[in-house]
C-alpha cells in the first residue's frame, strides 16, 4: 500500500516494544460482537490509474458548467479563478496544516486569516469580520441566533425575497431554539414592507441584496427602523462580485452581514465547500460566532498573529459557547483572500463592471426575444425573466442546445406552481458574445 | 524589534509585511478588459468611496504567500502529532481528482441529467460510508464534523417529536467529550448532563445508569474516546439509553482507530458523524474546509437533512424538499446549508478510500493503533500516562513527569516546535492535567516515529535534569517566539486599518 510505511518486520519490531503477541491484541477492548471478522464488503485496494479510470468516468457523465453556455446563478456563480490562486492553495504549508493552535509554527496560516477578515471587513463595509464560517446559508443562520443573544428577543423576519435554501437553513438552526422564524411569500418584484413587521419581539430583519430575484435595494431606512425598534438589520450578500459595484451591507447601516464567498476563488464545486462570510459591528464583537485572528506581539516584540476571544468558542466555553462551530473553511478562504489579493481595487470594480454588462446585454437580449419578459427594473449580474412556459421544460431542452440556461424558481419553490414559468438567469465576465448569441439563438428555437 | 539582521530576514525566513502594506494605487494583478458600456440597472445604488483593497500585482502576491506559507507547519514536512485530529498524509492524487471539471466545474443546481455522475460519486461514498460504519443511511450534507453532530442530534430531537414526546430535554455527555458535544446539545435546545469517568479512563456505566429518565433525549459519546480509549461498555451503554427511550449519538472524530476492524452499528449507534478530513485525509487546509456526513440508525434515518440523493432504476435523482408521504425526506428535519454538500471532499475522500480499499483500510486502523502504542511504550520510562494501555490511535500523557521541574505541559510543548515537531494536542482532555494526547497516524515510517519518540524522552529527561529556562524560552527558532495571546484579548486588533495620516504619527 503506496501510503502505508510500516512493512511486517516493522510491526514485529514494533509490538515487542509493546509487549504484545498481535496487532488484535491491542483492539482487545472493542466487544467481540462489534468486532469485523475478516474483511469488509468492498472492494481491494487500487492503484493511482485504477481510481483515476474509475472517478474520471464519473466526472465524465457530468456537464461541467465551462464546457459551454452557462447562465446558472441562485446564490453560486461561476467566475473565472486565476491561475495563481489554486498554485498558492496547494501549497503543502497551507494545504497541510490545521487550525493554528500552535501560533509560532503557524503564522501563515494566522496571517492570511487576518487579511481574509480585513478584506472581507472591507468589502462588507462592516468594521469586524470573522475567519469564515462553513457556506452562506449556514452564516446566515448562525446571524439570526447571534441576533437573538443580542437582542434578547425571540422572533426573526424573513424577507420573502431571501435565498429559500437560506431560509430553509435559518429554520432548521432555529428550530430548537427560542428564536421563532417568520417569512413572507416570495417577493419577485422586489416591493415588502419589512418596517411594518417590527415589532417589540423582533430580533433581527433578515434582507437580502442583490435579492433571491435579482433585484437591489437600498436598505438604509429599514436599518434605521430596526434600530429605532431596537431589532437588528442583518443583510445577506450571495453573491460577494456585487460588492465591487454596490452600496456596501455597512454603508446601508447593516448590523450584520452575512454572505457567501464562493465567486472568489473558489468555484463551483457541485455546491462545496464553499466559504462563509460573517461581520459584524465591534460593539457586537463577543457575540460573534467562529474562530477570530487577532494581531499581537512575540516575546521579542516582533509583530504576531493569533487566534483570539476564544472564550466565545466551544472548545473553552461548551454548551455556553456563541456557536459549536469548529473546523470553518480556512482553505477556501485563503483562494478568496488571494483572489481579492490578485483583484485589488482596480480589479474588483472591474470585474464587477464587466459582470453588470454582461447581465445587461443578455437580459436586452432576452428581453427581446417574443414571450420573454425580464422582471427585475433593477440587477447587478442576475435576474428573472418570466417565459411563456414551464422554466423547467425550457432548461431541460436547452440542455439539449448545450446551454445551461439558469436555474427555474420552483426548483426552489416546489409548492408553488404560480411561479412555474420564472427563470434566474445569470451572467459573468466568463459568458462571451457567442455564448449570449447561442442562448438567444436556443431559446427562439426552444420556444417555438 | 529586536532582530540581528538589517532586514530583519534570518536566511530563508522572510520577513513579509501584510498585504495591505504593499498595495500601491493602479496595481493590479489580473488583467481585463474595459466593460462594454451599458444602460446601468444598478438604479443608483452604486457603491461610493474606496473599498479600501490593497493594489498588488502578480508577482507580488506569488511572493506575499509564498513568504507566509513558510512561516506554517505542515503535514507534507513533518509528522504532526495533533490528537483529535488524525493528521495523516494527503495524497496529491485526490486533490488531482476534486479538480476534474465533470467535478469541481459543476453548479450545485444543474438539471439532474446534467450531473449523473456527480450524484453517482455521493451514492458510491454513500455506500462506502453506509458498509464502513455498518449502518443503514448516510446523510451528506454536513460541512464539518460539528455540523455533523447537529445534523445527528436534530434527527433525534426530531425523531423524538414525531413520537410527541416533546419532554426530552436532558443529553448526558461525558466530562471528556470535545467542547462540540455539549455546545451542539445546547445549540438544539438540550441541557447537557456531564457524566464522569470512572478510574480506567471509561464513561462511568453506573453513573450513565443512575442518570437516566422519562426526560433523557440521548447520549452522546466518542469513541474511542478523547482520552485515546476504547469504550468497552459500549453495547452496555447503548442497551442502557435504548431501555429509556433515548438514542446513541457517537462522535466519530477518533474513527481512524477502528475503521476496517469494528462497526458502530454493530454497538447500538443511532448516529455517528465520520470527519471525511481526519479518518479519509481530506486535507486539513489550515482549519477546514471539513466534511461530516452522519450515518443513522433506521430509528433516526427518515429524519436525515435535506437534500439526499436516491437511486431509482439505474437513475440518480437529488431530493430538495420535504417529500409526500410515504416518499424520501417526507419526515426530513429539513435544510441545513445552501447547497448539496462538500463535494470537494466526497471525492477526496473516495479517491483515498478506493486507494485503499477493504484490505488497506483495516491496515489504517492496525497501523495508526500499532504506532501509538509503540509510542506510549517507548516512553514509558520518561513520561506518564494517566491510564494504562493498550490505548487505540492516540496516546495520552499527562504533565506527572514534570512534576517539581517547573516545566508545565505549555513550556514542553514549545520546546517540541525547537526540535522540528509541531506538538502534540495539549491541555485536552480536560479531564485529565496537562495533557499532551499523540496521534502518530498510520502514515509514518518506523523510523520517523523513532526520531519523534527520541525527541519526546530525551526533552523528558532534560526537563527532569532541572533546566527549567530552556523549556521557558522555546520556541527559538520557530519564525516567532511566543506570542502574547492575552494582549490579543485584552485589545482585539482584528484587521488592517490604514496607518493615520503624516502629520500626526510623527508625534
Amino acid at each position: 500500500m503506496r501510503y502505508l510505511p510500516l512493512g511486517p518486520d516493522d510491526r514485529a519490531k514494533m509490538l515487542g516494544v509493546i509487549g504484545a503477541k498481535s496487532v488484535d491484541e491491542l483492539f482487545k477492548d472493542i466487544p467481540q460482537k462489534a468486532r469485523i471478522t475478516g474483511l469488509l464488503d468492498l472492494p481491494m485496494h487500487a492503484g493511482e490509474l485504477q481510481v483515476e479510470r474509475t472517478l474520471g468516468a464519473m466526472a465524465a457523465k457530468n456537464r461541467a458548467a465551462g464546457a459551454g453556455p452557462s447562465f446558472l446563478g441562485a446564490g453560486s456563480y461561476r467566475h473565472h479563478i486565476p491561475s495563481a490562486v489554486d498554485h498558492l492553495i496547494q501549497r503543502s504549508e497551507f494545504l497541510t496544516s490545521y487550525t493554528p493552535y500552535q501560533p509560532e509554527v503557524a503564522q501563515g496560516t494566522l496571517q492570511f486569516l487576518f487579511e481574509f477578515q480585513t478584506a472581507v471587513a472591507m468589502l462588507s463595509g462592516m468594521e469586524v469580520a470573522n475567519a469564515s464560517m462553513y457556506e452562506g446559508g449556514s452564516s446566515c443562520a448562525e446571524a439570526v441566533l447571534m441576533a437573538g443573544r443580542v437582542t434578547g428577543r425571540s422572533k426573526a423576519v424573513l424577507s420573502g425575497a431571501l435565498h429559500p435554501h437560506y431560509r430553509d437553513t435559518v429554520r432548521t438552526f432555529c428550530q430548537f431554539s427560542p428564536v421563532t422564524v417568520e417569512h413572507g411569500d416570495p417577493v419577485i418584484d422586489g416591493v415588502e414592507d419589512l418596517a411594518g413587521k417590527l415589532g417589540p419581539d423582533v430580533a433581527c430583519v433578515v434582507v437580502q441584496t442583490p435579492d433571491f430575484f435579482g433585484n437591489l435595494h437600498d436598505y438604509t431606512k429599514l436599518g434605521a427602523a430596526c434600530r429605532a425598534a431596537g431589532a437588528l438589520l442583518i443583510v445577506v450578500v450571495t453573491e460577494v462580485v456585487s460588492l465591487g459595484a454596490l452600496k456596501s451591507p455597512g454603508q446601508m447601516g447593516a448590523d450584520i452581514f452575512a454572505g457567501e464567498g464562493q465567486s472568489l476563488g473558489v468555484g463551483l464545486n457541485f455546491g462545496g465547500p464553499y466559504v462563509g462570510l460573517f461581520a459584524t459591528k465591534k460593539q457586537y464583537l463577543r457575540q460573534m460566532p467562529g474562530r477570530l485572528c487577532g494581531e499581537t506581539t512575540d516575546a521579542d516584540g516582533r509583530r504576531a498573529y493569533v487566534l483570539t476571544l476564544s472564550t466565545r468558542e466551544q472548545h473553552i466555553r461548551r454548551e455556553k459557547a456563541t456557536s459549536n462551530i469548529c473546523t470553518n473553511s480556512g482553505l477556501c478562504a485563503l483562494a478568496f483572500g488571494i483572489h481579492v489579493s490578485l483583484l485589488g481595487e482596480e480589479g474588483i470594480r472591474r470585474l464587477a463592471a464587466l459582470n453588470h454588462a454582461a447581465a445587461v446585454q443578455l437580459a436586452d437580449a432576452l428581453g427581446a426575444i417574443k414571450g420573454v419578459k425580464v422582471r427585475n427594473k433593477t440587477f447587478f449580474n442576475e435576474f428573472t425573466v418570466e417565459l411563456p412556459g414551464s422554466a423547467t421544460d425550457v432548461v431541460e431542452k436547452m440542455v439539449g442546445q448545450g446551454v445551461l440556461a439558469g436555474v427555474p424558481v420552483q426548483r426552489l419553490y416546489r409548492d408553488r406552481p404560480d411561479l412555474a414559468n420564472l427563470l434566474l438567469v445569470a451572467a459573468s465576465e466568463t459568458n462571451t458574445d457567442a455564448d449570449r448569441t447561442a442562448y438567444v439563438a436556443g431559446l427562439k428555437k426552444v420556444l417555438a | 524589534m529586536k532582530t540581528d539582521t538589517v532586514s530583519g530576514n534570518r536566511g530563508l525566513d522572510l520577513e513579509e509585511p501584510l498585504l495591505f502594506e504593499l498595495g500601491r494605487k493602479g496595481r493590479t494583478g489580473v488583467d481585463m478588459p474595459d466593460a462594454p458600456k451599458v444602460a446601468s440597472r444598478l438604479g443608483g445604488l452604486e457603491r461610493e468611496g474606496e473599498i479600501g483593497l490593497a493594489g498588488v500585482s502578480e508577482p507580488e502576491v506569488i511572493r506575499h504567500f509564498v513568504r507566509m506559507s513558510r512561516n506554517n507547519y505542515s503535514i507534507d514536512a513533518n509528522l504532526y502529532p495533533l490528537g483529535s485530529c488524525t493528521m495523516k498524509h494527503n495524497p496529491r492524487l485526490n486533490e488531482k481528482m476534486a479538480r476534474l471539471p465533470g467535478f469541481g466545474d459543476v453548479h450545485p443546481l444543474q438539471p439532474e441529467s446534467t450531473v449523473q455522475g456527480a450524484l453517482e460519486l455521493i451514492n458510491t461514498l454513500g455506500h462506502w460510508l453506509k458498509t464502513i460504519t455498518g449502518m443503514p443511511a448516510v446523510a451528506m450534507p454536513p460541512a464539518a464534523g460539528a455540523h455533523g453532530e447537529l445534523c445527528g442530534m436534530m434527527a433525534i430531537r426530531a425523531a423524538h417529536e414525531a413520537k410527541g414526546d416533546t419532554k426530552r430535554t436532558r443529553v448526558l455527555i461525558p466530562e471528556s467529550a470535545h467542547g462540540t458535544n455539549p455546545a451542539t446539545a445546547a445549540q438544539c435546545g438540550f441541557t447537557v448532563d456531564p457524566i464522569p469517568g470512572n478510574e480506567r479512563g471509561r464513561i462511568d456505566l453506573a453513573a450513565v445508569k443512575a442518570k437516566l429518565g422519562a426526560d433523557v433525549a440521548g447520549i452522546m459519546l466518542t469513541n474511542p474516546n478523547t482520552l485515546g480509549l476504547f469504550e468497552n461498555e459500549v453495547i452496555e451503554v447503548a442497551q442502557a439509553i435504548h431501555s429509556v427511550g433515548g438514542y446513541f449519538y457517537a462522535d466519530g472524530a477518533n474513527f481512524n482507530a477502528i475503521v476496517g476492524k469494528a462497526k458502530p452499528g454493530d454497538m447500538g449507534v443511532d448516529a455517528i458523524h465520520i470527519n471525511l478530513h481526519k479518518t479519509f485525509s481530506t486535507p486539513h487546509g489550515g482549519g477546514g474546509p471539513g466534511s461530516g456526513p452522519v450515518a443513522f440508525s433506521a430509528a433516526l434515518a427518515p429524519y436525515a437533512p435535506l437534500p439526499m440523493v436516491v437511486e431509482r432504476q439505474g437513475r440518480f435523482h437529488l431530493i430538495e424538499h420535504r417529500g409526500d408521504k410515504g416518499e424520501p425526506g417526507e419526515k426530513s428535519f429539513g435544510r441545513m446549508r445552501t447547497f448539496n454538500g462538500q463535494m470537494g471532499m466526497f471525492v477526496r475522500a473516495l479517491a483515498y478510500m478506493m486507494s485503499h480499499g477493504a484490505d488497506g483500510l483495516r491496515q489504517v486502523a492496525e497501523d495508526a493503533v500499532l504506532s501509538a502504542n509503540y509510542i506510549m511504550a517507548s516512553c514509558k520510562d520518561d513520561m506518564t500516562s494517566p491510564f494504562p494501555g493498550p490505548c487505540m490511535h492516540e496516546a495520552l500523557f499527562d504533565d506527572r513527569f514534570l512534576e517539581g521541574t517547573g516545566v508545565t505541559t505549555l513550556d514542553f510543548a514549545k520546546a517540541m516546535i525547537d526540535e522540528g515537531y509541531h506538538p502534540m494536542t495539549v491541555y485536552f482532555p480536560l479531564v485529565v492535567h496537562g495533557a499532551m494526547l499523540t496521534e502518530p497516524t498510520e502514515t509514518e515510517s518506523k523510523e520517523s516515529v523513532d526520531r519523534f519518540i527520541h525527541v519526546l524522552k530525551s526533552l523528558a529527561k532534560k526537563a527532569k535534569s532541572g533546566d527549567a529556562q530552556f523549556f521557558k524560552d522555546a520556541p527559538r527558532y520557530a519564525p516567532r517566539r511566543r506570542v502574547d495571546e492575552t494582549a490579543a484579548a485584552r485589545n482585539p486588533v482584528l484587521r488592517w486599518t490604514p496607518p493615520a495620516p503624516k502629520a500626526q504619527a510623527a508625534e
